[in-house]
């Protein structure tokens, strides 16, 4: 058993990344995740791997898409206004089914909003933040651990499913410290042979393309299908969440992230009230454990969203209850981050 | 048993270009699948198409290939090289590409020195959504977008990227040429070659412009535009060798 060590969230989910076999890495500096591409700068040269700072996150996104086409294993890191830049690439690797792995250290917004945690991305991570009938798969750690364990699970099924994966962290776990304790490096032999359709010279073999582009609707249509068949796929295997007490639960917290581990603390706080009240938290954002979540909110009075945003996963919540419990909801903006008094006298509020 | 002279380059597809009659992109493409033939390089080549009238570049090159967002296929082709330094990595852009959205890019592709090659076709106009002005129209021409002739009061004036491109220190070999003529053509062609030796030597990167017709948007025929490009785009983007920094390769 590997010891633990002592490390900042950004530099965990780096190092997590090159022990998940990334070699490539392009990235811009964006508070609050600079600390990731700086450690990826010292890193990557002591395993053999690419760093390479661009000039933009548009340029950066462009790498990832142009390294993704030779099918090796490769990441890019940013925040808020820079992975709103990032859009445009990101839909044209979902597009063209490419393998790539986002870390999304969210920050307040709109615009250029503050640097402190928010959870105010969720739309644009889950909802499509460009154009086009895409998705990404969205993983929301609420420790540094987890984010450290879902790193090799991102790249394997970024590879699996051959589209992008993304972390959807926020600043407080990008900058704070914990105890973690790093996997093993991974071996990639026979982990991500995309020798049938990666761009790599096509030697002994036709030419192989790898396009979003598709000038004939009929045909454009069907290449759409097939990524919703890929879609169904992972809605069906790759679901996840955290349930804490909810076996006798009248009522029931939902939060993700930083959000939902705050929320534990709460169902602690309740609890020792006498008030049974139980958390689930979604890990994967999308796809959204919508049946999962129906069924555990059996039985319970109430539901109540927490979010460090004025409202956007809750909307989720309410099409996964489909009306049968009431939700309500409770939130801060801005970079403000409720705490669990805070969110218990909410809570109390409708008990 | 009468010997083939003249042959379609094994670099090329076997598909009929989608360009308009008199279009010099297809002279172009012939030049660059010739050089890859003759380097012997088609098995490791990549290539990166742009968004334009040349976004079906990747279906008519039979190498490996892909099309990248507008403008950005030297990060696209960053990514590709430095994932697989061993290989050709090359984009095909259009000035609209190039010269507007993908300023950025093509700018910091060349000052790091990106070890990929780029062939940049400058035909002054934006040719695929129709005609409008592109930041290399010339003063004075009627576009869809500039219905009134380009003005510089209120429409700048024509960018010339090679000479832009030439103050950036990574960039080794960059020359803009023509192919409207014959002697044109084997110049264009020589130059296409050393820009994919700069590569395959690992030296930096390199660039070739080639000033091309628009006969389709210029309103012109195929005749005509090659005299009006003669007589007026060559003014604006004078032909020469801008930066060289490795001489006689052979």
């Amino acid at each position: 058993m590997a010891e633990k060590v002592m490390v900042k969230g950004n530099e965990a989910m780096a190092e997590a990344a090159v022990r998940a076999g990334c070699r490539l890495y392009f990235g811009y500096p964006i508070t609050p995740q600079s600390e990731f591409t700086e450690y990826m700068a010292r890193r990557m040269p002591q395993v053999n791997g690419v760093f390479l700072q661009s000039e933009s996150e548009v340029a950066a996104v462009n790498m990832v898409y142009g390294a993704a086409c030779t099918g090796n294993r490769v990441m890019t890191s940013t925040s808020s206004p820079g992975f709103s830049l990032m859009q445009e690439g990101v839909s044209y690797i979902a597009g063209a089914m490419l393998p790539a792995v986002f870390v999304n250290v969210v920050r307040g917004g709109p615009g250029l909003g503050d640097i402190q945690p928010a959870q105010s991305d969720y739309f644009q991570a889950t909802k499509g933040g460009a154009h086009g009938d895409y998705h990404l798969i969205v993983l929301a750690p609420g420790s540094i651990q987890e984010s450290v364990d879902l790193m090799e699970d991102a790249f394997r099924m970024a590879d699996e499913y051959r589209m992008p994966v993304l972390i959807l962290a926020d600043g407080m776990l990008g900058q704070m410290m914990e105890p973690v304790e790093f996997p093993e490096f991974v071996k990639l032999e026979g982990i991500n042979d995309h020798s049938a359709w990666a761009l790599r010279g096509a030697t002994g073999r036709n030419a192989n393309k790898v396009t979003s582009f598709d000038i004939d609707p009929v045909n454009l249509e069907k290449m759409n299908m097939l990524i919703q068949e890929i879609y169904k796929r992972v809605r069906v295997r790759e679901v996840r969440y955290e349930a804490i007490a909810l076996e006798d639960a009248e009522y029931m917290l939902v939060g993700y992230g930083t959000m939902g581990r705050i929320l534990g603390s709460v169902v602690k706080l309740a609890r020792n009230k006498g008030i049974k009240v139980g958390l689930f938290r979604p890990i994967t954002l999308w796809p959204f454990p919508y049946a999962e979540l129906k069924k555990a909110a059996q039985g319970v009075k109430t539901i109540l969203t927490v979010e460090m945003s004025t409202g956007q996963m809750v909307e989720d919540v309410r099409l996964a209850v489909e009306g049968s419990v009431p939700v309500e909801f409770y939130g801060r903006t801005g970079g403000m981050v409720p705490t669990p008094d805070e969110v218990l006298a909410e809570l109390l509020k409708h008990v | 048993m009468i010997e083939a002279t003249y042959k379609r380059p094994e670099s090329l597809a076997k598909r009929e270009f989608s360009y308009c009659p008199g279009c010099h992109h297809g002279i172009i493409h012939r030049l660059v699948a010739e050089t890859i033939d003759e380097l012997n390089i088609r098995e490791k080549t990549l290539m990166v198409a742009p968004v334009g009238c040349s976004v079906f570049a990747y279906e008519f090159f039979d190498v490996d290939g892909t099309v990248a967002p507008h403008g950005r296929a030297p990060a696209v082709a960053t990514g590709m090289k430095r994932s697989l330094p061993d290989r050709v990595v090359f984009t095909y852009q259009g000035d609209g590409d190039l010269a507007a959205i993908g300023t950025a890019e093509i700018i910091h592709a060349a000052n790091r020195g990106e070890k990929i090659t780029t062939i940049f076709v400058n035909n002054a106009i934006y040719g695929m959504t129709g005609g409008q002005m592109a930041p290399t129209t010339l003063l004075g021409m009627k576009t869809t977008t500039s219905p009134y002739g380009r003005k510089s009061e209120t429409e700048g004036f024509p960018l010339h990227v090679s000479e832009l491109l030439k103050e950036t220190a990574g960039i080794i070999y960059l020359e803009r040429v023509a192919v409207s003529s014959p002697q044109e053509v084997r110049k264009a062609k020589a130059a296409i070659k050393k820009a994919f030796t700069v590569q395959l030597r690992g030296l930096g990167f390199a660039m070739v412009e080639v000033l091309s017709t628009c006969p389709t948007n210029w309103g012109l025929s195929p005749v005509e535009s090659i005299k009006w490009l003669n007589e007026n785009m060559k003014k604006e983007y004078p032909l020469g060798v801008f930066v060289d920094k490795v001489g006689d390769l052979k």
